[in-house]
């Protein structure tokens, strides 16, 4: 560039300009009114908490246009509180602005490295002192302290064991085995095929054995969607058509993506979706991914009636339920 | 000499003589803070954190953290005698049983929204003006990691409750884990203390949630503002202020006065919300289990995006050696925002090697005289704007009468191709932004007022900027790029010249600018003027 690079000079801070209060009695005497009156509006705000936590039914409603029908103990608790503290605040700024200095004041910085003989002096001192200790003379020390302070962080670890127990199989086994009766969920009631209408779902449990309670780990695996479609609406292999029984399709409720439970079933295109992250299951493709991050099909479970015609397992899930994990597939 | 006076001045005597205070004392009282309305944006975050601390103790006085089964014989009669968590039926307590307790919830509640959302915004004003430079370099970071740590502080905090929409986001942070490869399963186990939900995460959460983690904020907020208080704030530029300076108003009074007010505002703010805004109503979703689920689960805000990633994700799942990868989870998961959080965190240092600057900087840029980092950032944000609206989909399926196909899709496409388009946009912006502050400087405001010379000629009579102003838009550094360094001084080729080939494209990008406008270019114009 042929210019000189000379930047336009720093004019310097701007003359102070005198405010209202600052010149004038009277302004003054306005703000300080006025700081006091925000003070008092803080006052009135805690007495109206007061009175709402004292005076107001907790179970008293009122109406309040745009919030609705509205909880008046709580409401005014709140505006109470809201106004104690807000004005409170605004006092103080309104004070700091219009009556406390508002000269800008220059104050210097230095900059953040140390002086030269300073950082020299810091590293002699460290040097010496590092000496003195004779850790580079001695390397037996220095190398057993190195290997003990190395060892004795295992110790804290190894105490965290007992955080949990081992998977083991339990992620691959769930508490539907062959012949397993289905129950409604909630009821607990055996289910005839008869008791699901053609475009009906229901969602059941696997019956437990009498005396074991159904705890939430439970359904976390164990929830199934009970499904009944025309049977000549299924697209499946003849093993997975085997699988169904007079239109009733039977799936993991428990995603395949994540695990939340596959609860939005639409019943005019047959489509199973998680709420989630919006996977989408074909029901009559063996529950085939068709939108959606999920990678896998829900499992089905093999369905079929007993002696005295409720719908019972054929067979176990023939694969983990729920999201993936490492060792899912060995 | 008054009584209060001689009562304070015995006070003093006392402390002084026993911890030597007094001349620190002095220099703190009067240290100086520079004022702008976008340095408030920290102030906030540390009075929600203050405002949690509060009434989060409040909430624990009645919270039982535990996941034993009880059955509900509180007041709200809707889930009288239903089975549930004593997590969820002491929130339920609080509720509605406690008087001010549901005030106070929902004050908690807001007050995280509002500690996020400011920590947020305080990252854009850092980020933005450049102030995480040289010597700030530590205190960004631990700003990235109080980030990442209120992430999963809310988190952890909103699910406790163990409603029903809660426990559907531990059940997807447990696919994240056991998405994990070779440790996931035995990690989400340990945690777990078994099979999801197991009877334990509860408690252990809430250890994690009162204890450890406001341990940890408390220590690195402390530690933050130490080297802000230590390093002295940054300031904006102006006529006055330089970079050995600092310019505003002093902490006794004015300061004190105006940032003690300010929490009170805050806090006033928050305890309004928590009066009229209802946020988290855990009665309606109902205890938690694993086999129910509300349509349009949604997390809080500073989670939406990631939720939003998980959503777009291609169902892509790997197998190797007959081992599982579930690739859909631990891209949008892990992986990407891995990558998000450790790029934020070494931003000062990218930059630095990129302009080759390595100086103290207590002077703000203006925006649009950093016109690579600014777009930068426009970038970063459109990327996190699109994710989060993927991730409220399915609302703003229902909301807009849209499918939640076409949302899937534009997000797919947009993610990627909206954060580029963003960063062109905004750089021509700022460069824009930089040509109209040179025509300023050069030939002043445009007054409006027409005047029609004796010829004829019509012109617009120009207004000279004021010194100051001329001063403030002129008043920034335009470094040259670097040149790449291909051989020494005695020919011999630098080994490492591809690294300074890519530093010195790097290097030009960012130096690109229109030249401000110097003292002689004004001089000129002045010569040349009527």
């Amino acid at each position: 560039m042929s210019n000189e690079l000379v930047p336009l000079s720093d004019p310097g801070l701007p003359e102070h300009i005198h405010r209202k209060a600052d010149v004038d009695v009277k302004a003054a005497k306005r703000a300080e009114r006025q700081v006091g009156i925000l003070f008092l509006l803080s006052v009135i705000g805690t007495l109206l908490f007061i009175y709402a936590y004292l005076g107001i039914d907790e179970d008293a409603f009122v109406f309040v246009p745009v919030l609705g029908s509205t909880n008046a103990h709580q409401l005014f608790l709140g505006l109470g509180l809201a106004m104690a503290l807000f004005f409170i605040g605004m006092a103080a700024v309104h004070w700091a602005k219009t009556l406390m200095p508002d000269h800008e004041v220059i104050d210097y910085r230095k900059e953040q490295r140390s002086k030269d003989e300073d950082r020299d002096d810091f590293v002699s001192t460290v040097k010496d002192r590092a000496g003195e200790a004779g850790l580079g003379r001695r390397p037996f020390i220095k190398r057993t302290m190195l290997l003990s302070l190395g060892l004795v962080g295992i110790s804290p670890v190894l105490l965290l064991g007992d955080l949990g127990p081992l998977p083991g199989n339990d992620q691959k086994e769930t508490n539907w085995k062959s012949g397993t009766r289905l129950v409604t969920d909630p009821g607990d009631r055996p289910i005839r095929p008869s008791d699901l209408e053609v475009g009906g779902v229901a969602q059941v449990q696997p019956e437990l054995p009498a005396g074991k309670v159904r705890h939430l780990d439970d359904i976390a695996k164990d929830s199934v969607l009970l499904i009944r479609i025309r049977p000549e609406e299924f697209n499946l292999d003849a093993e997975r058509l085997s699988w169904t029984y007079e239109g009733i399709i039977a799936f993991s409720k428990i995603c395949s993506h994540m695990g939340c439970a596959v609860a939005l079933y639409e019943q005019t295109t047959k489509h199973l979706l998680c709420p989630c992250h919006q996977s989408t299951f074909d029901v009559t493709r063996a529950a085939k991914v068709i939108f959606g991050p999920s990678a896998r099909p829900l499992p089905q479970l093999a369905v079929t009636v007993d002696s005295q015609g409720y719908l019972v397992a054929k067979q176990p899930f023939n694969e983990p339920v729920g999201p993936s994990f490492w060792g899912r597939n060995k | 000499m008054s009584a209060r006076e001689r009562v304070a001045g015995q006070v003093a005597n006392y402390v002084d003589e026993r911890t030597g205070s007094a001349k620190w004392l002095k220099k703190t009282l009067t240290k100086v803070f520079p004022d702008h309305w976008s340095f408030m944006l920290g102030e906030i975050v540390l009075y929600s954190f203050v405002i949690l601390l509060l009434s989060g103790t409040f909430l624990t006085f009645w919270y039982d953290p535990s996941m034993r089964e009880v059955e509900y014989e509180g007041s709200y009669q809707p889930l009288s005698g239903l089975k549930m968590s004593a997590a969820y039926a002491s929130s339920l307590h609080i509720s509605f049983d406690v008087r001010g307790g549901l005030l106070m919830r929902q004050i908690h509640h807001w007050a995280a929204l509002i500690f996020m959302a400011a920590m947020v915004a305080h990252l854009m004003r850092v980020f933005f003006t450049g102030a995480f430079r040289k010597p700030r370099e530590f205190n960004w970071i631990i700003g990235v990691g109080l980030l990442t740590l209120g992430i999963v502080e809310g988190f952890l905090g909103y699910s406790l409750p163990d409603d029903l929409l809660s426990g559907t986001g531990i059940r997807i942070a447990e696919a994240i884990i056991q998405a994990i490869p070779v440790v996931g399963s035995y990690l989400s186990f340990f945690i777990f203390g078994g099979a999801f939900p197991g009877e334990m995460f509860i408690q252990r959460i809430y250890v994690v949630h009162i204890l450890l983690l406001p341990g940890i904020f408390l220590a690195l907020i402390t530690v933050h503002l130490m080297l802000v208080w230590y390093q002295k704030h940054t300031q904006y530029p102006g006529p006055g202020r330089t970079e050995k300076n600092v310019v505003g108003y002093p902490l006794m009074p004015t300061y004190m006065a105006k940032a003690g007010g300010f929490f009170f505002i805050v806090f006033g703010v928050t305890a309004f919300l928590g009066a009229v805004a209802s946020i988290n109503p855990i009665w309606i979703y109902g205890p938690y289990n694993p086999g129910q689920i509300g349509a349009g689960s949604q997390p809080d805000w500073y989670m939406g995006w990631l939720d939003g990633l998980v959503r777009m994700a291609p169902p892509l799942e790997a197998y190797i050696f007959g081992y599982t990868l579930s690739l859909n989870i631990l891209i949008p998961g892990l992986i990407i925002p891995g990558i998000i959080f450790t790029g934020m965190a070494l931003y000062p240092f990218i930059e630095s090697w990129i302009t080759g600057d390595k100086r103290e900087h207590h002077l703000l840029d203006r925006p649009r005289n950093a016109p690579n980092r600014t777009a930068l950032g426009a970038m970063s944000i459109t990327f996190m704007l699109v994710t989060l609206i993927n991730g409220g989909n399915d609302l703003l399926a229902t909301h807009f009468d849209l499918s939640i196909n076409q949302i899937m899709w534009f997000s797919r496409i947009g993610v990627i191709v909206l954060p580029p388009l963003a960063f062109v946009i905004t750089k021509r912006i700022c460069l824009s932004l930089q040509r109209a502050d040179r025509e300023l400087v050069l030939h002043g405001r445009e007054t409006g007022r027409l005047v029609m010379l004796p010829h004829g000629e019509f012109i617009e009579v120009h207004e000279p900027l004021t010194p100051e102003k001329a001063y403030l838009l002129t008043q920034h550094e335009q470094l040259p790029a670097l040149e790449a360094n291909l051989s020494n001084e005695y020919g011999v080729k630098n080994p490492k010249v591809i690294r300074s080939k890519i530093r010195s494209r790097l290097s030009r990008s960012q130096a690109e600018q229109i030249a401000k406008p110097t003292a002689n270019d004004v001089k000129e114009l002045e010569g040349g003027h009527h």
